[in-house]
């Protein structure tokens, strides 16, 4: 009884930082409709900050001045970084503001580890607050009693803030309607930036709020977000209530599970925001969604499949491709065959996010199912590899249809929330059964067969079974089904009223790419000869994101170019600096600001252009001359008009 | 033999407002039913509620006799209703013909298939269509890029891929030009006519109403005020009341639509 006392408290005081985090996220989602990924880099850079001043400012008042002092300046940058970033990504799909602020926190992992190099950092306790009180015969910690009276105070602060003061009269307007603000004749931009500097502020709180309690350390800020990610899906997007509950229930599971059920607490508040979400789609607090603002993926330019002459090329390509064990050594092949898997990953993904408009942040988890399955195949039931390849990307298929089934139900951010949280399932899993998947000593000595053992010969067989898939996703792209994936896209609205059932389209496909992503994890497993739960964590599923971006995501080809760029450049750049995060953060949020159509996409511009300009008379050279200066300047994206602002325009 | 469309009691309310008030009302094969009245007074509501886009609160609507009250969109359209909407909607990333053609596989069953071309499949029929209402010669832009009046015209082609026995289009002519709004109606009368379907739609060119339908109904407010033929109904003391009080307001909002029109976008040809 005096355990469970005990871990309640416990619960209680880790809900406090929670619930700040999560509320201001869906604050500033509120108002700005942005998800913002980087919400766990300003939750731990508010902790880093916090250590330093902490160091510099001693007593009780220089404490906890730095604590509200480390905040004020987090939200600053935060601040800078709307101004500078998110003011030109606004109108943009949903998908590129996730990953642009997921760039950021990439870059901001670099940073702090220039700031305040690796070592985990112990901050000083809270003056006054170091002991404990004794209640019920156990001491409780009395910073702990401090936080858990905080959560309530913060929730009564905001709400006061949005109920009593003009400004946050104005916020809540621009919450239920942003266009009425816009009436008023407010500063929208700059509301939007009193938005995000008040939800990093509160994130940072968080933060810093948590020093005297844990070591401040480099993996905060992607546990704090899939933790939030999960509170504003259980409370509801939008609603600071619903964040408070959701934290306190998310906490309370944490601290329960542990002494309950120690092997599947991680899983256990995910299958609580599974049931949420079956009950209630949009949270216990949430009201449904405002339609997403522009689908990814709808190209102006019709998809055709390739003509015979670009089938011709393409052939040309994988025999090329096929001769290059001819001049490269050991090491380029075992790299060649990664690109080749990773190509096979992004297709995958992009049959899913391009095609089927639909953006998961979560796609590495069926990687990895793949590359499991593979491994217990080969390791319980001791069959050769290629029965452990083909058989890898049913239980992918398998955790794809259960997945699926609840993730299509939503769409937009929803969506891309709900399928990285299920993927921090699958992760957490391979992490605690360790008697089944050896945890985070992974699986070793999953080894080719004889046959595929030298470089060479691994590379021919991945290049024997990648292509073969590909040529699959490209015929599924065009195959009926394909166009109902695409119109389901397009218009859910026009697909339901000539007999597409959505859900149902959007599942298959959902499966479809996770057996295809599979499959490319059952041949990274013996690529590498071991697999470990990594290999589905985040940012594997952010590199997929990221090489379909960069080739294109309105295109068909995007995703093969973009892999082997991205791969080629990523594994070069971790060879020549300590710092790629660094880089590739940039890289990503310079993608999403300055080139949102990738190479295929801007190589088909340029062709279509040259085309446009060298046929026929002046006059089509002059339509598209008109076509180009009627495009939003580079940087603003302003989503192409879409049918319902032409209908808005004709009938007010 | 009973009537194609059969609506008794039809009633829905949106947060505590009666957008639409028991409205009970029939259609037969062949005849065509213009539904008019103001803006908000719950047309819109009602052809949701007659395709199942919004379930109703209270009333039963029958189609061939069969119930489709509580059914899906997609259920009621396999039962042979099509439907274009107010603000359209579209395929845009696919060409126009692609637009039909992807109605043609589902009509036929074919949506499911992961293998095989789909742009082969109904191409002659997805012609024909387009050539009934003449948009042949934009098969191949993508509806992205069409013009307001040419993205009706498509809805139209959309929804006779399913050889519908009911129709149901919502402003069907809203922001095209007067001329062609009447070309696209006498199309869709003559279409109607020959295939005997049932067409319900809303229109605010009078007009296009006198001109094309064969019984008219008056909503207000949510409420059926007056029904019958459109001689009688022009008549009608409380339907002149409404729309003389309305007059101006809706005269200068019909030449804003008209000005609206003519200048948005590139005009095609006069079809039809
Ligand atoms: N989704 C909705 N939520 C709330 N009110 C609505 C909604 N749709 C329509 N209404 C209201 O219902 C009434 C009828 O609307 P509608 O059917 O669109 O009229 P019409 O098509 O005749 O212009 C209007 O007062 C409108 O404001
Ligand atoms: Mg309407």
């Amino acid at each position: 009884m005096q355990l469970v006392f005990v871990q309640f408290m416990t619960g209680l005081a880790s809900a406090a930082s929670l619930f700040l985090v999560a509320s201001g996220l869906s604050i500033i989602f509120g108002v700005t409709r942005i998800v913002n990924f980087a919400h766990g880099a300003f939750y731990m850079l508010g902790a880093y900050v916090a250590y330093t001043l902490t160091d510099r400012f001693t007593g009780a008042f220089g404490f906890w001045f730095a604590l509200l002092a480390a905040a004020a300046i987090v939200a600053i940058v935060g601040c800078l970084l709307e101004m500078t970033l998110l003011r030109r990504i606004y109108q943009a799909p949903e998908l590129f503001q996730l990953l642009a602020t997921f760039g950021v926190t990439l870059m901001v992992q670099d940073l702090v580890l220039l700031i305040w190099g690796p070592e985990d950092l112990v901050g000083p306790r809270a003056p006054g607050l170091a002991g404990a009180v004794e209640i019920f015969g156990k001491r409780i910690p009395s910073y702990d009693l401090f936080l858990i009276a905080l959560g309530p105070l913060v929730l009564a602060g905001l709400w006061l803030l949005f109920h009593r003061t003009r400004w946050g009269v104005l916020v809540r307007a621009a919450t239920l309607d942003r266009s009425m603000v816009a009436a008023l004749g407010i500063n929208q931009k700059w509301l939007f930036t009193g938005v995000f500097g008040l939800g990093v502020f509160l994130a940072a709180l968080g933060g810093a709020l948590q020093i005297p309690r844990d070591a401040v350390n480099h993996g905060m800020d992607l546990r704090i977000i899939v933790e939030a990610f999960v509170v504003v899906v259980i409370g509801g997007l939008g609603s600071t209530t619903g964040a408070f509950v959701a934290a306190i229930l998310v906490s309370q599971l944490n601290a329960f599970g542990i002494l309950v059920l120690p092997k599947i607490s991680l899983v256990l508040v995910f299958l609580v925001m599974a049931v949420v979400l079956v009950v209630r789609p949009w949270g216990l607090f949430g009201t449904r969604p405002p339609p997403a603002q522009a689908s990814i993926g709808m190209a102006v330019r019709p998809w055709r499949p390739l003509a015979p002459g670009e089938i011709a090329v393409a052939a040309a390509v994988v025999a090329a491709v096929a001769l290059m064990p001819l001049w490269l050594g050991h090491y380029a092949l075992t790299v060649a065959s990664e690109i080749l898997i990773f190509v096979l990953f992004a297709a995958s993904l992009h049959l899913l996010m391009s095609v089927g408009g639909l953006a998961s942040f979560g796609h590495a988890a069926y990687f990895g199912l793949g590359a499991y399955g593979a491994a217990f195949v080969v390791k319980a039931a001791g069959l050769p590899m290629l029965a452990a390849i083909a058989a890898g990307p049913l239980l992918a298929a398998l955790g794809a249809a259960v997945v699926g089934w609840f993730a299509v139900s939503l769409s937009g951010v929803y969506f891309a929330m709900l399928t990285l949280a299920f993927s921090q399932i699958v992760w957490s899993i391979a992490f605690q059964w360790v008697d089944v998947t050896g945890g985070d000593n992974g699986i070793l000595g999953l080894w080719p067969d004889a046959f595929a053992a030298s470089p060479a010969a691994f590379f021919w067989l991945t290049l024997a079974v990648v292509t073969p898939a590909l040529v699959w996703l490209h015929m599924v792209i065009f195959s009926p089904f394909g166009y109902a994936l695409r119109a389901v896209r397009d218009s859910e609205l026009r697909a339901e009223a000539i007999g597409i059932d959505r859900r149902r389209v959007q599942w298959i496909a959902f499966v479809i790419a996770g057996t295809a992503a599979g499959l490319g994890g059952a041949l990274f497993a013996f690529l590498k000869g071991s697999i470990f739960p990594d290999v589905m964590a985040i940012p594997t599923s952010v590199d997929g994101l990221v090489m379909v971006l960069l080739g294109g995501v309105e295109t068909v080809l995007g995703p093969i170019v973009g892999a082997v760029v991205f791969k080629a450049l990523a594994m070069w750049l971790i060879s020549q600096t300590d710092y790629s995060k660094l880089v590739l953060g940039a890289v990503v949020v310079a993608l999403v600001v300055a080139f949102p159509k990738g190479i295929v996409g801007t190589l088909a511009d340029w062709r279509d252009r040259l085309t446009a300009r060298r046929g026929a008379g002046p006059s089509d050279a002059e339509a598209s001359a008109d076509a180009t200066a009627a495009e939003p300047p580079a940087g603003t994206m302003a989503p192409a008009p879409s049918p319902a602002t032409v209908a808005g325009r004709t009938r007010p | 033999m009973t009537r194609l469309l059969d609506v008794e009691n039809l009633a829905k309310s949106y947060a505590g407002l009666a957008a639409v008030r028991h409205v009970s009302f029939g259609l037969d094969r062949g005849e065509i039913l213009a539904m008019i009245g103001p803006n908000g007074a719950g047309k819109s509501t009602c052809f949701n509620m007659l395709n199942g886009q919004i379930r109703p609160d209270a009333g039963r609507i029958r189609i061939d006799g069969v119930d489709t009250t509580s059914l899906p969109p997609r259920a009621v359209w396999r039962k042979g209703v099509g439907r274009t909407f107010q603000i359209t909607a579209t395929f845009g990333s696919m060409t126009v013909r692609e637009n039909v053609q992807v109605a043609l596989m589902s009509h036929g069953g074919a949506l499911g298939r992961w293998f095989g071309r789909a742009d082969t499949r109904g191409r002659d029929e997805a012609d024909r269509l387009l050539a009934l209402v003449g948009m042949a010669a934009d098969a191949d832009r993508a509806a992205a890029e069409l013009a307001y009046g040419d993205l009706k015209r498509l809805e139209l082609a959309v929804a006779l891929a399913n050889r519908p026995k009911l129709l149901l289009m919502d402003e069907p002519t809203a922001g095209m030009a007067p001329r062609e709004r009447v070309g696209l109606m006498r199309l869709t009368a003559e279409i109607a006519r020959a295939e005997g379907i049932g067409v319900l739609f809303t229109e605010h060119d009078m007009d296009v109403v006198f001109e094309h339908a064969d019984r008219m109904m008056v909503l207000s407010r949510g409420l059926l005020i007056a029904e019958g033929p459109p001689e009688t109904v022009r008549r009608d003391p409380e339907v002149r009341a409404i729309y003389l009080g309305e007059g101006l307001v809706y005269d200068a909002r019909h030449q804003e639509a008209r000005a609206d029109a003519s200048t948005s976008g590139p005009q095609p040809e006069a079809r039809a």
